[in-house]
């Protein structure tokens, strides 16, 4: 089958479907990949670069739409009417050929349906079921991972100073304080990046399960005295009531007094993204400080935010770009290739260049949005979720569990010491009833043995555990001492006896120079790091 | 001659060097002397035993020990590293066998003569010093013959193998009283010969019955049985050297099976009694989600390139591919390229105790980077990549998080929480335990499918 990749027609976006890596991806799966002249440049990949992997570079749009069986693209097609004739891409596509793309299936009905009508199956980028089997696929991710880290780098480029504390000659810097809002992908990449550059991060989400992650990124977590559960489905968040809204607002006015950059980065899905840091929170800001602003797609968290610029007010410069992966498109083309290139493995498990949509496959069934002539959205609820077991009803048993643990610790602590106890009696009763009917003669020997158990006893617990097996075979050595015995019987007047002795001897012989022979060689393999 | 004095002052020099040779064991630097003390011992105790006693031919005497010698040495210089577990259960076999026959020797020797309550001590002795010996040589050959893959290393469960073993137990103390009660050598006898074959019976069904896994608890408890048969056998020829380089090997042996034991988190009993993989091994354990990513050669290296630190944790897997030389190349090509590589290894990883560490220090790998579970688990979390070659169960998160899995509570290595994981494995299938290891669905985690030692040169030849 050919792929085709088409250079991307909506305005700023310089993202490519396929990075020339990417391309050779799917080769390899036996695809034939024809490429869109010019394609990759403005992400930086020239056509010589996909030529070099084996793609094809087709000139015109108009002929690289034509042969494909499957066609690659970031953005949505661009309708007519809405734009120019020019920027029309959905008349390019034809009946029986397979879209692969972002669509936004829950914002674009009528796309959907002017592709069902055209008979185009659609494969929705953005509407990877989430479980963990699918995440090597999840567009959604790795995008919010490149605009994540590229939300502090927009946030550096605006503020006018240091992200890392520093005493110079000069006179001290402070750290930059940064606020991440939204423990998501995007909001775990920027308090990683932000961390990296030296800032002091605290992070804050709705999800308190979510605190580890956020502190394994070396940020602070920043709790809400408030009970409510804000798992939704599929692991995102979901609108909460209003008391908690007014004490989280309470918290964002406090942070906004400290802090010196803010980055928001939440989204709710299918809903307009919650207003978090209103005008007035803003205001508070020190002037000069930024607030970046994630979610300025879908309307942004702040009250400032215009999408897709920045605005000054009152000193505070609020960035609501809406490209942010576009400004990295290098990085984000090369993600997304490779999602694209995960999700065609799957399609084509035979790795023939064929591929087969399986509509009972969990992962395809939810991102098939349109199948021939027939709209699928939205997909049945997934089955598995990958959010972590509700974290409410842990907090309540925790202290009891705690406590029966604690009880059992203790119990067995102490039924252990009883146990100790009871054993040193038994012993103790043990060898006083042999004393009690064992001849004189008897106690003597039995004085050794019990004396040697003892000494033996303290000096192999001082035996480090990786010379157990020398350990081992050295006492296995001096266990042929049983060469004593055998000796002693050779001495005898019986025939028979001698017999039995011979032969004991001949075998503990064995385990004599065979155990102490090789100790030594194992031993002479230790050695230190000189 | 010797007199009885300076006799008994040359084994209280030969238990010395004993107990001072098994104390050099603790540490790599006094170990090779440590060795050499129980040469030093064992060469003294065996000629002043020759000069004491009268042997009615030192030819054959010598000739035994020579050809007893040249067959142990000979073993000793050909045998694999991998193969020591096997190594060490056949000898174990040998003092088992050679403490039976030592214990008939002194019941059928004429001039051992005693009355009243020292002849029942001494017919007790001689009584429980076969039993021991007999037990300790059949489950020895038993787990040599499982260890060299004759036998098969699932468990044999035999219908009412408690019952089996309950009465062979009940059988061996009726005979014991018909032993001590007997008043003729000839109808003392056949008490102590169906005892003998009873006892072999035993030995054989109890070892049969053991998992594979279970291996380094068994080569333990074999150990610890080898010495108190010594012990047994010193009491009945009252010979105090016997019984203190017995008592010390025997209480060696137990130390390590509660290592062992402790290590698994298993009772003793409940190990000697039957095997995991055999009831225990389908129940228990919830259903794992996800999927595991395999992973190619060629991306390991990416991963290895650009890991700055790496931790290798090595199971059986790694014996039975021999791959600790190529691994051990691996270590040292990392080592050159600044990489901090270090080895994370479990106290029942492999067949015996200390078995990895055998197999490492062969293939040339200091010691010093050879760390012990307690000490590199707190490490894990701060490594780039951990290199799991051939283990299984003793990487198992189910331990620690699923109170229904059959290794629940089992100390486990925790390389689930190092950046990625990558694990070396021939298929999808299950360790001894049987039970579904959730570390292969894991995120972090990739699977280098194939044998151990051609992936590790795959990747040693593309580093």
């Amino acid at each position: 089958m050919i792929i085709g990749v088409p250079a991307e027609r909506a305005p700023d976006e310089k993202r490519v479907a396929l990075s020339p890596s990417s391309a050779a991806g799917a080769i390899k799966l036996g695809f034939t990949v024809n490429v869109q002249a010019g394609a990759g440049i403005a992400a930086g990949f020239s056509d010589r670069e996909y030529q070099e992997h084996g793609a094809e570079v087709i000139d015109s749009a108009q002929e690289l739409y034509q042969t494909p069986d499957v066609i690659v693209k970031v953005r949505p097609p661009l309708t007519p009417g809405t734009k120019t004739r020019d920027e029309d891409e959905l008349s390019l596509l034809k009946s029986g050929q397979t879209l692969v793309s972002l669509i936004g299936p829950g914002q674009n009905p009528e796309l959907l349906d002017a592709l069902a009508q055209r008979g185009v199956t659609t494969l929705a980028m953005d509407a990877v079921p989430r479980i963990s089997r699918a995440q090597k696929l999840d567009t959604l991710s790795s995008m919010a991972n490149v605009a994540g880290y590229r939300a502090v780098v927009e946030a550096a480029t605006h503020f006018g100073r240091f992200f890392t504390g520093q005493v110079t000659a000069a006179g001290k810097v402070p750290p930059a304080k940064v606020l991440v809002i939204g423990a998501g992908v995007a909001g775990l990449a920027a308090i990683g990046a932000a961390t990296a550059m030296g800032a002091i991060v605290r992070a804050f989400d709705t999800r308190p399960e979510v605190k580890e992650q956020v502190e394994s990124m070396g940020a602070e977590f920043l709790m809400l005295d408030f009970d409510e559960e804000a798992s939704g489905e599929g692991g995102y968040a979901k609108v909460m009531s209003e008391a908690f809204i007014a004490a989280e607002m309470k918290l964002f006015e406090e942070q906004a007094r400290d802090v010196d950059i803010i980055i928001t980065t939440a989204l709710i899905p299918g809903k307009p993204a919650p207003k978090l840091i209103l005008a007035d929170t803003a205001r508070l800001m020190r002037p000069g400080s930024v607030v970046v602003d994630l979610a300025a797609e879908q309307g942004g968290n702040c009250e400032l935010t215009r999408p897709g610029e920045v605005v000054t007010e009152d000193g505070i410069i609020v960035i609501g770009f809406t490209d942010l992966t576009s400004r990295m498109a290098a990085q984000s083309s090369q993600l997304y290739g490779n999602n694209v290139v995960h999700l065609l493995t799957e399609l084509c498990p035979d790795k023939n260049g064929e591929i087969q949509i399986n509509l009972e496959d969990e992962v395809i069934r939810g991102l098939t949005v349109v199948h021939l002539n027939e709209v699928l959205w939205p997909p049945p609820a997934p089955r598995l979720s990958a959010a972590p077991a509700p974290a409410q009803s842990s907090t309540t048993e925790e202290p009891q569990a705690a406590n029966e643990k604690e009880n059992e610790v203790k119990k067995t602590k102490s039924a252990s010491a009883l146990g100790s106890v009871l054993a040193l009696a038994v012993v103790l009763g043990l060898i006083l009833g042999v004393g009690a009917f064992a001849p004189k003669s008897f106690m003597g020997h039995f004085t050794v043995f019990v004396l040697s158990v003892f000494v033996g006893w303290q000096v192999i617990w001082n035996v480090s555990p990786a010379l157990h097996t020398p350990l081992m075979s050295v006492t296995n050595a001096i266990s042929g001492i049983i060469v004593v015995g055998a000796l002693v019987q050779m001495s005898s007047g019986s025939g028979v006896v001698v017999l039995l002795a011979a032969v004991a001897l001949f075998l503990a012989s064995i385990n004599i120079f065979g155990g102490f022979w090789v100790t030594q060689r194992m031993l002479r393999m230790f050695r230190k790091e000189s | 001659m010797m007199s009885q004095g300076l006799t008994s002052a040359v084994y209280i020099a030969a238990s010395i060097l004993f107990i001072l040779s098994l104390s050099g064991l603790s540490h790599q630097e006094s170990a090779r002397r440590g060795n050499l003390f129980g040469i030093a011992g064992m060469a003294i105790a065996i000629c002043a035993t020759l000069i004491a006693s009268t042997p009615t031919s030192y030819a054959l005497v010598l000739g035994a020990m020579a050809v007893g010698g040249a067959a142990g040495s000979t073993l000793a210089a050909r045998v694999e590293m991998t193969a020591m577990p096997q190594l060490v259960a056949i000898l174990h076999s040998f003092v088992g066998l050679a403490a039976v026959l030592v214990g008939f020797g002194s019941f059928l020797d004429p001039a051992t003569k005693f009355e009243g309550a020292e002849k029942v001590v001494h017919d007790v002795e001689v009584f429980l010093g076969v039993l021991i010996g007999a037990v300790t040589f059949t489950g020895s050959v038993a787990a040599f013959g499982k260890l060299q893959g004759i036998l098969n290393s699932r468990p044999l469960m035999l219908p009412g193998r408690h019952l089996i073993n309950l009465a062979i137990g009940l059988a061996c103390i009726w005979l014991g009283v018909l032993f001590v009660g007997a008043d003729s050598p000839v109808s003392s006898l056949w008490p102590l010969l169906i005892m003998t074959g009873l006892a072999f019976v035993f030995g054989l069904h109890m070892v049969l019955a053991i998992g594979g896994a279970d291996m380094p608890v068994v080569i333990s408890m074999l150990n610890s049985y080898s010495g108190w048969a010594a012990a047994a056998t010193g009491f009945m020829l009252a010979n105090d050297l016997l019984i203190v380089t017995g008592a010390l090997v025997g209480s060696s042996g137990a130390i390590l099976s509660y290592i062992m034991c402790r290590a698994m988190n298993r009772r003793f009993l409940s190990v000697i009694l039957g095997g995991f993989g055999g009831e225990t091994s389908t129940s228990g354990g919830a259903s794992i989600e996800g999927e595991a990513v395999a992973v190619s050669v060629d991306e390991t290296v990416q991963l290895l390139w650009e890991a700055k630190s790496v931790v290798i944790v090595p199971g059986y897997g790694m014996a039975v591919a021999h791959a600790q030389h190529p691994v051990s190349e691996l270590v040292k090509s990392l080592k050159e390229r600044g990489v901090e590589t270090r080895f994370a290894i479990h106290p029942v990883a492999g067949r015996m105790p200390g078995h990895m560490n055998v197999l490492l220090a062969e293939a040339r790998v200091p010691y010093n980077v050879v760390l012990e579970m307690d000490e590199i688990n707190s490490d894990l979390p701060d490594t780039d990549v951990v290199l799991v070659i051939g283990a299984n169960d003793i990487v198992n998160p189910a331990a620690q998080d699923e109170p229904n899995s059959p290794i629940a509570g089992m100390p486990v290595l925790e390389v689930w929480k190092a950046q990625t994981t990558i694990i070396l494995k021939r298929s999808m299938a299950t360790g001894y335990a049987g039970v579904d290891n959730p570390l292969f669905y894991r995120e972090n985690s990739r699977m280098l499918f194939g044998d151990a030692k051609e992936s590790i040169s795959a990747v040693l030849s593309a580093l």
